[in-house]
């Protein structure tokens, strides 16, 4: 091989290399450039849309994408509307009830340490469900006891896992009880536990730790949701969100649905541990991404900027205009001023690309024209609103185009307007698509073809994809089994590709982490990036190495899997193939 | 394809000094005549502390020659150093006969007293923010007021080398990296140095073969690194660490501090670490009935401790060391109605190390009173934190490009070294 050549070569000698390289540099791009013309072969065809298009082949897909017909498949997927979801997946779905709460039921459902106590002291309404207003008075009566000060700061899963005090717990159970809670098989243990009344069920789940992990891994969702409201309920908020998104890339029928979920969700990213965030997320990615991921680019701007989420994440909620009338009855005042981090993340992530024809003074102009775009109550799951007296009704100038004065809300829109049809959009988008479906670094004439068909169809993202799938560089050799896995990417392939059964995907979402891409949790409004190297270090590689080895032993909780090569059950080496460096590609 | 055609613009790089090649590229490049870490000079190193959660500064560097100080905390202040020994163990350990430490930092007095601890006060970043997130984040891209930088001032930090780096070479304990060490430099998170392992030794080898001879560049190098950290922590791991006699490190920041001495006395080349240390978000119950009880006391308990054990335990090789600590930001120069304190703006942070110049408080003290605070509320800023840790990189570590560390600022240094 031409690379295998050249790392010797390096290895010589730095001096002695660099004629070479340059010369070979020169070769190299012409042979690049060669290789995106070239076709694969046709039977590779099925394979490369299978790894592109979905998170990964599950072993009858390739028949019955050849049976469908390849063009009838990707249509079908382009129109997930007219694919019947699975029933499995709808299933396991219905437990994690958080997915389809408002915001504010979220907040009072799953309230944090802090507003537990202010439900107790009558400040805020329990909720209304009776089972769970009866676990937040004990949690409430259990922070009391533990002298914790719910100040919203302290960890309360640290508390959580505390051991019991021992003379409480001899109060509660019998020394044969606490034996039995303590020893045997999870499967054992579970039992003991259930033939318990419910006061003490109650009482070990809070109290008992290592008791109420080990009947978790094998207890009934229903027990497991218990458990984990326990555990702190504004926990339960994220858990089902990234378990959702985990069993959702292994189980979806409309596998390219959930990839362009993943892709905006990451384009627009949003962090969930910044404050309110925690309880905003669930309905950002619900209502404001994924129902656009393949409409039109202008729509999902304008979600996106009006989702409290987003307006939180990026600071514009307490944006002031230099102008703009005095807030009333604001208690932190002395922090208020303009605030440009949307306006500035907004050009140079979600629509033009750094420093792709903007200067400072648009920063500026476009942060005061989102003066006044807010959220009614950000704490309590509050929803988007614009007030007035906090916009800045002066004239701006964005790019060039003049907003006229005493547009209020309107002058956010126009932004959108001017910058979602920008041609520098059109083309930082189509390299960001290609990039994570195509290759990292695609050749320019498809994006040529992909910002065309942005700007002539007023940026519709299904035509835009479409122009990408239909282009020879997407069926080329270039491309094919050209990228690196995400760690999302690399655990749902590895359950999809041995036809793994997931009951429940806490520790697959654990492992995700492990891998290098905790869900939800990429901190920077960049999100990750769509190039191989992203995800090319020694420890997400270690962390791979080792998944492979557990998901064919059958050791990551909640998943069961069969492996067709394994000699004997559980041989670890059956997951040599799943931590190779081949299936570390698509 | 891709990998190859980065492999080439990063081997170009090569003809003007390595540059911003990828660890396992230069390894390629260099792996015949290349010294290993073991034999190699000995580095600078650098270890960054962070404090999550705003430690309130004014309570651990006590400016008890300030009356307003003690007008404004009636009841968490921490009582001045008495001559007469009353409060005896309660009070401030005075440093400069206006500054003391908390008392639960007294493992680190003889260390200021013998010079090898500077204290920076009224320091910080001079963003407005009040949030943990955004605080954090900004001292750690080291550009405040910037979210989108996409790498961590550690990273950008780390000199740049020609001929064999190590795979540990900024090491971070901890789950993930800390946003400080992401970037284009390859840096290691380890939960522990004996946990960095496949779990089982057939499959290892296995593996290995299969990376040795993958045909992907990429996959092969990161490979090839990963496999040669995971020898390198696993022969650093084959005897038990035995820290010197008397070093005392305590709770989880403690066993941090540990492994990274031992990884930097095992030569294994690690020139940038991190560890952190959090829960410093005391608005409730902060100091207690006694200065030595209540939330921050414990908190500082395992910090200088620990930071103290380091400096025994690492003996002679502090000479090529220093530690430096942070908090995204300090609290309220008033207390509230908990016995605690809210998100205020400046801070301190210590300097610690053979080659600094300690036994001196650092910085210009600009006053409580009411029309020195901050906004009315906290103690101003009168130091921006990447005068230090420009300092830092550029003197201690040798890093010529203190620009590209803090692009858009200028440092000011302090002389701490």
């Amino acid at each position: 091989m031409r690379h295998q050549v050249l790392i010797a070569l390096a290895s010589a000698g730095c001096l002695a290399v660099f004629p070479g390289i340059a010369a070979y540099a020169k070769k190299k791009s012409a042979d690049e450039a060669r290789q995106f013309l070239q076709q694969i072969p046709k039977d590779q065809r099925i394979e490369q849309a299978l790894n592109r298009l979905t998170f990964g082949p599950r072993p009858d897909d390739a028949a019955q994408v050849k049976a469908m017909g390849l063009k009838i498949w990707i249509d079908r997927q382009l129109h997930p509307d007219r694919i019947a979801e699975n029933p499995v997946l709808l299933e396991k779905l219905k437990t994690l009830d958080t997915l389809t709460m408002t915001s504010d039921q979220l907040v009072r459902n799953y309230p944090t340490p802090q507003m537990v106590k202010q439900m107790v002291a009558g400040q805020m309404p329990f909720p209304t469900d009776p089972g769970k207003k009866m676990m937040i008075e004990k949690l409430a009566e259990r922070y009391e006891k533990q002298g914790q000060q719910p100040n919203g700061a302290a960890d309360p899963a640290a508390n959580q896992n505390a051991p019991p005090d021992p003379a409480e717990l001899r109060k509660m159970l019998t020394g044969d009880q606490i034996r039995s809670l303590r020893q045997g098989t999870p499967e054992q243990r579970l039992a003991f536990f259930q033939s318990l009344p419910q006061s003490k069920q109650d009482y070990v789940v809070m109290a008992m730790p290592g008791v109420r992990q080990a009947i978790s891994s094998v207890g009934s969702p229903e027990l497991r949701r218990r458990i984990e409201l326990i555990g702190g309920p504004q926990q339960v908020v994220y858990r089902d969100l990234a378990e959702s998104k985990v069993l959702r890339a292994i189980y979806s029928n409309r596998q390219l649905e959930e990839q362009l979920d993943d892709f905006w969700f990451n384009h627009f990213n949003v962090y969930l541990d910044k404050g309110a965030d925690r309880y905003l997320v669930t309905a950002y990615e619900r209502d404001a991404i994924r129902p656009h991921v393949l409409g039109k680019f202008r729509d999902l701007l304008e979600a996106t900027a009006k989702s409290p989420a987003m307006l939180f994440y990026l600071d514009n909620w307490q944006s002031v205009g230099p102008n703009a009338p005095q807030p009333r009855g604001q208690n932190n005042k002395q922090n208020r001023g303009l605030n440009e981090n949307y306006g500035r993340e907004l050009m140079e992530l979600h629509t033009l690309g750094v420093d792709n024809g903007y200067t400072q003074k648009d920063v500026t102009e476009v942060a005061r024209c989102f003066t006044g775009w807010t959220i009614n109550q950000p704490q309590r799951g509050g929803k988007f609103v614009f007030n007035p007296r906090l916009h800045d009704n002066g004239e701006k100038v964005v790019l060039g185009v003049t907003i006229p004065a005493g547009g209020g809300e309107k002058d956010g829109e126009k932004v959108l307007d001017i910058l979602a049809r920008q041609p520098a959009t059109a083309r930082f988008i189509s390299k960001k698509l290609a990039m994570r479906f195509v290759a990292d670094d695609p050749p320019a004439a498809m994006l040529d073809r992909m910002a065309d068909t942005f700007l002539k169809s007023d940026g519709d993202i299904r035509q835009v994809m479409l122009t990408m799938i239909d282009s020879k560089e997407f069926w080329s050799v270039g491309a094919y089994r050209s990228k690196m896995k995400s760690p999302l990417e690399m655990v749902a392939s590895a359950v999809r590709s041995v036809n793994g059964n997931v009951d429940y995907a806490t520790a697959l979402m654990q492992q995700v982490a492990q891998l290098g891409e905790p869900l939800y949790r990429k901190l920077e409004p960049t999100g990750y990036s769509n190039s191989s190297m992203e995800w090319a270090n020694s420890a997400s590689l270690m962390a791979r190495m080792n998944f492979a080895l557990q998901l064919a032993g059958n050791k990551v909780a909640g998943v069961k899997v069969e492996v067709a090569q394994a000699a004997t059950p559980g041989d670890p080496l059956a997951g040599i193939p799943l931590g190779s460096p081949d299936f570390q590609k698509r | 394809m891709t990998n190859r055609r980065i492999f080439l613009r990063n081997s170009g790089l090569a003809m003007v000094g390595i540059g911003t090649a990828p660890l396992w590229l230069k390894r390629a490049l260099y792996a015949a005549d290349a010294p290993s870490p073991r034999n190699s000079t000995r580095k600078k190193i650098l270890v960054a502390i962070f404090q999550r959660g705003a430690a309130d500064g004014l309570n651990v560097v006590v400016p008890h020659g300030e009356r307003a100080y003690y007008d404004l905390r009636p009841t968490i202040a921490i009582p001045r150093p008495s001559a007469s020994g009353e409060k005896s163990g309660e009070t401030a350990l005075d440093l400069d006969g206006f500054f003391g430490l908390h008392p639960s930092l007294a493992p680190l007095k003889p260390l200021y007293a013998a010079q090898h601890l500077a204290i920076v006060d009224a320091i910080g970043s001079p963003d407005p923010t009040r949030s943990h997130f955004d605080a954090q984040d900004y001292m750690e891209s080291g550009t405040p007021g910037r979210k989108s930088t996409d790498s961590g001032w550690m990273n950008r930090g780390l000199p740049r080398i020609e001929g064999k780096e190590s795979p540990v070479r900024a090491v971070a304990l901890g789950a993930q990296l800390p946003r400080a060490m992401r970037g284009r430099e390859p840096a290691l998170a380890l939960q522990s140095i004996g946990g960095f392992q496949v779990h089982d030794e057939a499959a290892a080898m296995q593996f290995e073969q299969m990376y040795m001879a993958s045909k992907d560049p990429m996959l092969q190098a990161a490979g090839r690194e990963t496999f040669e950290a995971m020898a390198m922590l696993q022969s650093i791991q084959k005897q038990p660490y035995v820290p010197a006699a008397g070093a005392d490190y305590r709770g989880p920041f403690g066993n941090s501090l540990k492994q990274i001495a031992q990884l930097i006395k095992s030569d294994v080349g690690v020139e940038m670490a991190f560890a952190d240390i959090g829960n410093w978000d005391h608005h409730v119950n902060e100091v207690a009935q006694r200065s030595t009880e209540g939330q921050l006391a414990n908190r500082l308990q395992e910090f200088g401790a620990s930071l103290a054990a380091f400096w025994l335990d690492m003996g002679d090789r502090m000479q090529d060391v220093v530690v430096v600590t942070m908090s995204e930001f300090g609290r309220t120069a008033r207390e509230n109605g908990d016995r605690g304190t809210d998100h205020g703006h400046a801070n301190s942070m210590f300097v610690m190390g053979g080659g600094v110049k300690g036994g001196k408080v650092y910085g210009k003290w600009p006053g409580l009173e009411r029309e020195q605070l901050y906004e009315g509320r906290d103690l101003a800023l009168t130091t921006d934190f990447r005068d230090v840790l420009g300092e830092l990189v550029s003197r201690h570590m040798g890093n010529p490009s203190v620009n590209g560390v803090f692009p858009g600022y200028k440092p000011n240094f302090l002389g701490l070294v």
